[in-house]
């Protein structure tokens, strides 16, 4: 029977979240600042979003990888949760805002005088909760639903999902869409009632990503070693072949689809509050581009390959945007390039052909 | 899903054995009849092209019927129009007395019984060879299922079984996209099996494979018959020859010739399509 890790994978994964929820809480919150262990909050907050960046790779990889969807629209559902979650947070700034109004800074701008109708119950933190899961979910089963029955593939489908982050970004850019434009969501404040710039928040908030991302793999993991994983993978490889045995492969793909896009929503809603801000920008196509990237370098099908290129390729992105601003984006080309002609399974792959020693069939 | 009410007429006489019709009209399958599959003036074109032109054609339950044809004849395309890949622009395609193919999905049609090999081999390269045999294997093929879906031993025990006659219960735990051509061929056909279909339609299924491959095709197909219907499209005359009782020559789209294979092989229609290319 298919076992959800091998031995060696559990205790990865133990270690792996031994770090993460005992080590790094430890390191932030006990060891006195001024240690050289010491963890600030700097470093808790980017490992924090990176962990939000790994749950969107692995979600990426299930779609692209095993299931052969590759999409380019991703960032949309990320940036759909996290402004779901925002609406709470500004909802939570109350009257300390600029104006001391109870609407946001924007809305009072704008010379609003009550909240849009589809800002009611925002101030509910369970409400913006379901809305993580629910707004990014209903939009992928929808476009999903109409993309799969219209057979819509490959790069056409790649194209679309283009299109669909743009015209959201576009929409979103717009100050009368009452998400206060291309300033977005930010100066927040408390996260129910408690502060949310104090060192204990961002641990917490660190805390739960790395719940969440652990859960996510473990769901992944799940689900590609089940029946439907093999089924998913049927479909990247012969989708002809799985119609004709009869399985309904618009179903498949839709219900990975919408899974997918209800994980980039929740870690949107983790990131959110950890960086402080959602705008539009997270919905340019290029953000949904850099996702590919992350999963093509780590390595697709693979769910390891994802996090480690989330992790590899953020990491790097930290390190040029403060060093080498100017050349980020030629690195990441080249990165892109350089994979692709010489790791075409990426780094997981590469490792994997290393210790077997003889070519794997092409992915 | 496939909700479709298939009515179960159970009246006139059973055709090819008291057996086999039993089963068929327990599964929804009407055939009482005789026939399996109606073909009756499909036609489908290409941008003007017609592939096929008004062809009909009826298979019985239970037959073995070689179809042949010079290349183009539209004989893939034929079988695309059963398994609902090509929706013809004019005809009716049934299966049975009351499924009218028109009406099912792919995925349907292969629920209802029809199963299809393609020309290429088509078959699961990054899958096992155990596990393309399982994902072929008839079950309850909705989402909700295969999520959560067991093998029990009854079913390792039909996939082992199924290993065996396909020879290939050696390489079961192989990546089946390291596999000669001939056996792909054979796993292709064991995954076809493994559907229990009524209907087996094979597209060139002995394309590429040697002497001795095509010789146990053959034993193969031969068995089957009877306990299903088989279509097989083929160019090897000899395999022809070897299994061939009924033979339906297609050309440019519809029958030029139809009946016994020797009385096929010496029409003159016939011999001049073959022999003029
Ligand atoms: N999808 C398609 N688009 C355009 N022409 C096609 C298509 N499929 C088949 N044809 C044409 O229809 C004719 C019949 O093809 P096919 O059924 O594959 O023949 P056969 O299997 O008998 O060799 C050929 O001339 C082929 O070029
Ligand atoms: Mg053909």
């Amino acid at each position: 029977m298919t076992r959800l890790f091998s031995a060696r994978g559990w205790i990865a994964l133990a270690a792996f979240a031994a770090a993460l929820l005992l080590v790094v809480p430890v390191l932030a919150l006990v060891v006195p600042q001024g240690s050289a262990l010491h963890l600030s909050q700097y470093w808790v907050g980017l490992c924090g979003k990176f962990l939000c960046y790994a749950i969107v790779a692995l979600a990426m990889d299930l779609v692209w990888g095993y299931a052969g969807i590759l999409s380019l629209g991703h960032g949309l559902f990320f940036a759909l949760g996290g402004y779901a979650m925002g609406m709470y947070l500004m909802r939570q700034i109350g009257l300390d805002g600029v104006y001391h109004s109870p609407l946001p800074d924007f809305m009072v701008f704008l010379d609003w005088k009550a909240y849009p109708w589809y800002w009611s119950f925002t101030e509910h933190f369970w409400y913006c909760a379901a809305l993580v899961v629910l707004v990014p979910g209903l939009l992928a089963y929808v476009f999903g639903w109409f993309a799969f029955r219209s057979r819509i593939k490959g790069v056409y489908f790649a194209i679309i999902t283009q299109a669909l982050t743009y015209a959201a970004l576009l929409l979103f850019f717009r100050n009368d869409t009452g998400f206060g434009g291309n300033n977005g969501f930010t100066d927040f404040k408390r996260i129910l009632g408690i502060p949310i710039a104090t060192p204990q928040m961002r641990v917490v908030l660190f805390m739960l990503s790395a719940g969440a991302l652990i859960g996510s793999l473990l769901l992944a993991r799940w689900l590609v070693s089940s029946k439907f994983g093999r089924v998913l993978a049927a479909i990247r490889d012969a989708e002809p072949r799985v119609m004709f045995c009869g399985y309904n492969t618009e179903h498949y793909k839709l219900f990975v689809w919408t899974l997918s896009a209800v994980l980039c929503g929740i870690a949107g809603a983790l990131y959110v509050p950890q960086v402080g801000i959602i705008n539009p920008s997270e919905m340019s196509p290029a953000n949904s581009i850099e996702i590919a990237i992350w999963v093509a370098v780590g390595g697709r099908g693979t769910l390891v390959g994802a996090l480690l290129g989330a992790f590899a390729v953020n990491g790097a992105k930290s390190f040029f945007t403060q060093a080498f601003p100017e050349i980020w984006l030629y690195f990441l080309g080249l990165l892109f390039v350089l994979v692709t002609l010489f790791l075409p399974q990426g780094v997981v792959g590469a490792l994997r052909l290393l210790r077997r020693g003889k070519p794997a069939p092409a992915a | 899903m496939s909700s479709m009410a298939y009515s179960t007429a159970l009246d006139s006489s059973p055709p090819s054995g008291e057996a086999v019709y039993g089963r068929m009209a327990s599964e929804g399958l009407d055939t009482s009849h005789g026939a399996i599959l109606y073909l009756d003036d499909i036609s489908v074109s290409f941008d003007g092209f017609k592939a096929l032109n008004k062809l009909s054609l009826s298979i019985d339950v239970g037959e073995l019927r070689c179809v042949i044809g010079p290349n183009g004849a539209g004989k893939t395309t034929m079988m695309d129009v059963i398994t609902g890949k090509t929706r013809p622009d004019e005809g009716t395609a049934f299966f049975g007395q009351t499924i009218d193919l028109a009406r099912l999905s792919e995925a349907q049609i292969a629920q209802a019984g029809i199963g299809r090999k393609f020309q290429k081999p088509t078959i699961f390269e990054q899958h096992t060879v155990f596990e393309n045999l399982e994902l072929a294997m008839k079950s309850d093929k909705r989402v909700r299922r295969t999520l959560f879906a067991r093998l029990s031993s009854e079913a390792r025990d039909r996939i082992a079984a199924m290993l065996e006659r396909v020879g290939l219960a050696g390489a079961a735990e192989r990546v089946a996209g390291l596999l000669s051509h001939g056996q792909k061929q054979w796993l292709e056909i064991g995954m076809l099996l493994m559907q229990e279909p009524r209907l087996l339609l094979l597209d060139e299924p002995v394309a590429g494979l040697s002497d001795d491959e095509t010789e146990r095709t053959a034993e193969l197909f031969l068995t089957l018959a009877g306990k299903h219907s088989l279509v097989v499209v083929e160019h090897d005359m000899a395999f022809i020859a070897r299994i061939a009782r009924k033979v339906t020559v297609l050309h440019e789209g519809s029958v030029l010739a139809e009946g016994p294979h020797e009385q096929v092989q010496a029409d003159a229609r016939v011999i001049e399509v073959y022999l003029g290319r």
